[in-house]
C-alpha cells in the first residue's frame, strides 16, 4: 500500500466520522447535488464500501467509485488472469462472466457488479482440473502470446449457452468481440469446435 | 476520468429528480444515468463525458418486453440488446430489428448495452472522441476538425457547416423503419415521442442530439403492430465482416399486393447525422412494381441530397447499392 493511499483513507475516515455520510450501497438520493467535479490535489474521491462476489467468494472492498470491475479484479483482488487490453470494450481481453453472461469488465464500474456473481478465468478451472474449454485451448494451441487467452476462453464458454448456429461461421461471428493480436484464430476456432461438438 | 459520486436510483421518480438538477441532458450533462455503461464509461475514460454525478438505473423495473393490447410490443429501456435481438416476438414480427441488433457491437457488449442506452449512443467521430482537437459537438464553437480532416466515415446526409458526424447505431435505423415511439418520463410527466422526432439534426447546435431534457428518463420503446404481409430486412456494409460500425446500412419494411408495392418504409444508417428515414425513397416505391428499376429509382431518390466530403464520396454509391440489395432481399 502506498503512503498516498494511507493519506486518502485517513482523510476519509475523518470525513466519514465528521458527516456520517459515507456513500455505499443503495440509498435514497438527495436532490440537486449536481456540483461540478472538483479539480486539483485537494479533490479526493469518497471511497465506497461494497461487496463483490467473485468465483463464489465474497470480498469486502473500499473503492473509488471510478474503479472498473476490471481494475477491482486485478488491482484489488489480485486476480490477474483477467487482462487489460484496450480498456474501451474493443478487444475482449477483459471478458468475465457476470451472472453467467459474458461482459467487458473494463466498461462496468465495480460498484455496478455488487449483488451479482462474477466469474473470472481463475474460477473456471485450475491447472489440475482444467475446464474443458481450457483443455481444448491447450490441445489445439489456441494462443501464441497468451494475452487474449483468458478473455477468449471466458467468451467461448459463455457463448455455448447463447443461441448461435453450429457452423464455423457462427463461432467466428460469436467470437468477433475477442481480438487476437497474434492471429491464432484458426486454433481458437478448432478448440471451440471441439468443445461444442464433443 | 473525472471524479463523480455514484448512487443507485430506487425508483424512476428518484432517478428523474436527481437528473433534473443538471443544466442539460445533452453534451456536458452534470448528471448521467448509467445502464449498460458501454458508451458512458468509454467516453468518461476519454474525458469527453465528465458527469459529477452518475445515477445507476439498472435496478429499475424496466427490463421487460410486453405484448401490447391490439398488437405491438412495449420494450423496457433496460432490456439488453442481446435479449431484444433473440426475443421470439422480435424475431418473428420484427426481423429487421433482430438483424440490426445482432449486426452491432460484440456478444459481450450486446449483453451489457440497453435499449434506452442504444437510443442515446454517441457518434464514433474520431475528433469528438479526442479532447485535443476542436469539435463543435463536444465543445460548441470550437470548430469542426472533420470537415477538412479525416472524414471517410462521416455522414453525407443531414450534415451542417458545424458538424458532419454520423450516427453509429444499427438498432435506431431499424426502429426508424418500424416507426417506433420512445416513451420518456420527466419532471412534467410522461410523453411519447415518435422516433422520427427523437433525434435532432446538427444544424448550428450539434451538441444537441436528441429531444432529451434534464430529468428525462427513457422508460420504454413501443413498436406498432407488424404490417400485415410485410417483410423486413437489415443490411449492413462495413470495412470488416463483424464487430465494426456501418459505412452504410439499410433497414427496409416492404409489403406487396399483386406485384405492386403497397407499403414501404426505408431508413439508412452509417451515412447520416441521425437515423435517416427516406420518405423520398418510400414515395418512389409506393404503388410501383417490385422490380430492379423501381429499387434503383428509390435509391437514387434517397441519396439525391447527399453532400459528400473529400474522402467519403464512395458512401453515396455504397448506400444506394445497400438499399437496392436490401429491397431485393425482402421482395424475393
Amino acid at each position: 500500500m502506498t503512503s498516498n493511499e494511507f493519506t486518502r483513507r485517513d482523510m476519509l475516515t475523518v470525513a466519514a466520522a465528521g458527516t456520517g455520510a459515507l456513500a455505499g450501497g443503495s440509498f435514497p438520493m438527495t436532490p440537486a447535488a449536481a456540483a461540478p467535479a472538483k479539480e486539483g490535489p485537494e479533490s479526493m474521491p469518497t471511497l465506497m464500501d461494497l461487496s463483490l462476489s467473485v468465483n463464489g467468494k465474497e470480498h469486502r472492498l473500499s473503492l473509488d467509485p471510478r474503479t472498473t470491475l476490471l481494475d477491482a479484479l486485478r488491482e484489488h483482488l489480485h486476480l490477474t488472469g483477467t487482462k487489460k487490453g484496450c480498456d474501451h470494450g474493443q478487444c475482449g481481453a477483459c471478458t468475465v462472466h457476470v451472472d453467467g453472461r459474458r461482459v467487458n469488465s473494463c466498461l462496468k464500474l465495480a460498484v455496478m457488479a455488487e449483488g451479482a456473481e462474477v466469474t473470472t478465468i481463475e474460477g473456471l478451472g485450475d491447472p489440475d482440473r482444467l475446464h474443458p474449454m481450457q483443455q481444448a485451448f491447450v490441445e489445439h494451441d489456441g494462443y501464441q502470446c497468451g494475452y487474449c487467452t483468458s478473455g477468449q476462453i471466458m467468451s467461448a464458454v459463455a457463448m455455448m449457452k447463447e443461441p448461435w448456429g453450429s457452423d464455423d461461421a457462427d463461432i467466428r461471428e460469436a467470437m468477433s468481440g475477442n481480438i487476437c493480436r497474434c492471429g491464432a484464430y484458426q486454433n481458437i476456432l478448432a478448440a471451440i469446435r471441439q468443445v461444442r461438438h464433443g | 476520468m473525472e471524479l463523480f459520486t455514484y448512487a443507485r436510483a430506487a425508483s424512476p421518480a428518484d432517478a428523474i429528480k436527481a437528473a433534473a438538477a443538471a443544466s442539460t441532458a445533452q453534451q456536458g450533462a452534470e448528471v448521467r444515468f448509467v445502464a449498460g455503461g458501454t458508451t458512458l464509461l468509454d467516453l468518461m475514460k476519454l474525458d469527453v463525458e465528465r458527469p459529477s454525478r452518475v445515477i445507476d438505473i439498472n435496478h429499475l423495473p424496466l427490463a421487460h418486453i410486453e405484448r401490447m393490447p391490439g398488437g405491438g410490443l412495449r420494450i423496457g429501456a433496460l432490456v439488453r440488446n442481446a435479449d431484444l435481438a433473440n426475443h421470439a416476438d422480435v424475431k418473428q414480427g420484427y426481423p429487421v430489428l433482430s438483424q440490426a441488433l445482432l449486426s452491432g457491437a460484440s456478444g459481450q457488449l450486446r449483453n451489457m448495452a440497453t435499449t434506452g442506452g442504444n437510443l442515446l449512443q454517441r457518434t464514433r467521430c474520431v475528433y469528438f472522441r479526442d479532447t485535443d482537437t476542436p469539435c463543435n459537438k463536444r465543445r460548441p464553437g470550437s470548430g469542426c476538425s472533420a470537415i477538412d480532416g479525416f472524414n471517410r466515415t462521416m455522414a453525407v446526409l443531414g450534415t451542417s457547416e458545424q458538424c458532419i458526424a454520423s450516427n453509429p447505431s444499427d438498432m435506431n435505423v431499424a426502429l426508424t423503419a418500424l416507426e417506433a415511439a420512445v416513451v420518456i418520463r420527466g419532471i412534467g410527466g410522461e410523453r411519447q415521442v415518435p422516433i422520427g422526432d427523437f433525434f435532432l439534426l446538427p444544424g448550428d447546435t450539434p451538441d444537441r442530439e436528441t429531444v432529451m431534457m434534464p430529468g428525462d428518463l427513457i422508460t420504454h420503446v413501443i413498436l406498432p403492430p407488424p404490417q400485415d404481409g410485410a417483410r423486413s430486412h437489415y443490411l449492413k456494409l462495413r470495412d470488416r465482416a463483424s464487430y465494426e460500425f456501418a459505412l452504410a446500412s439499410a433497414a427496409v419494411v416492404l409489403a406487396t399486393d399483386k406485384g405492386a408495392i403497397r407499403h414501404a418504409r426505408v431508413a439508412l444508417g452509417g451515412v447520416a447525422t441521425r437515423p435517416w428515414r427516406s420518405p423520398e425513397a418510400e414515395r418512389v416505391l409506393l404503388g410501383k412494381p417490385a422490380t430492379p428499376a423501381t429499387f434503383a429509382a428509390a435509391a437514387a431518390a434517397a441519396l439525391r441530397d447527399a453532400k459528400p466530403q473529400s474522402q467519403n464520396g464512395f458512401k453515396v454509391e455504397l448506400a444506394k447499392r445497400c438499399l437496392i440489395n436490401a429491397l431485393t432481399t425482402v421482395a424475393a
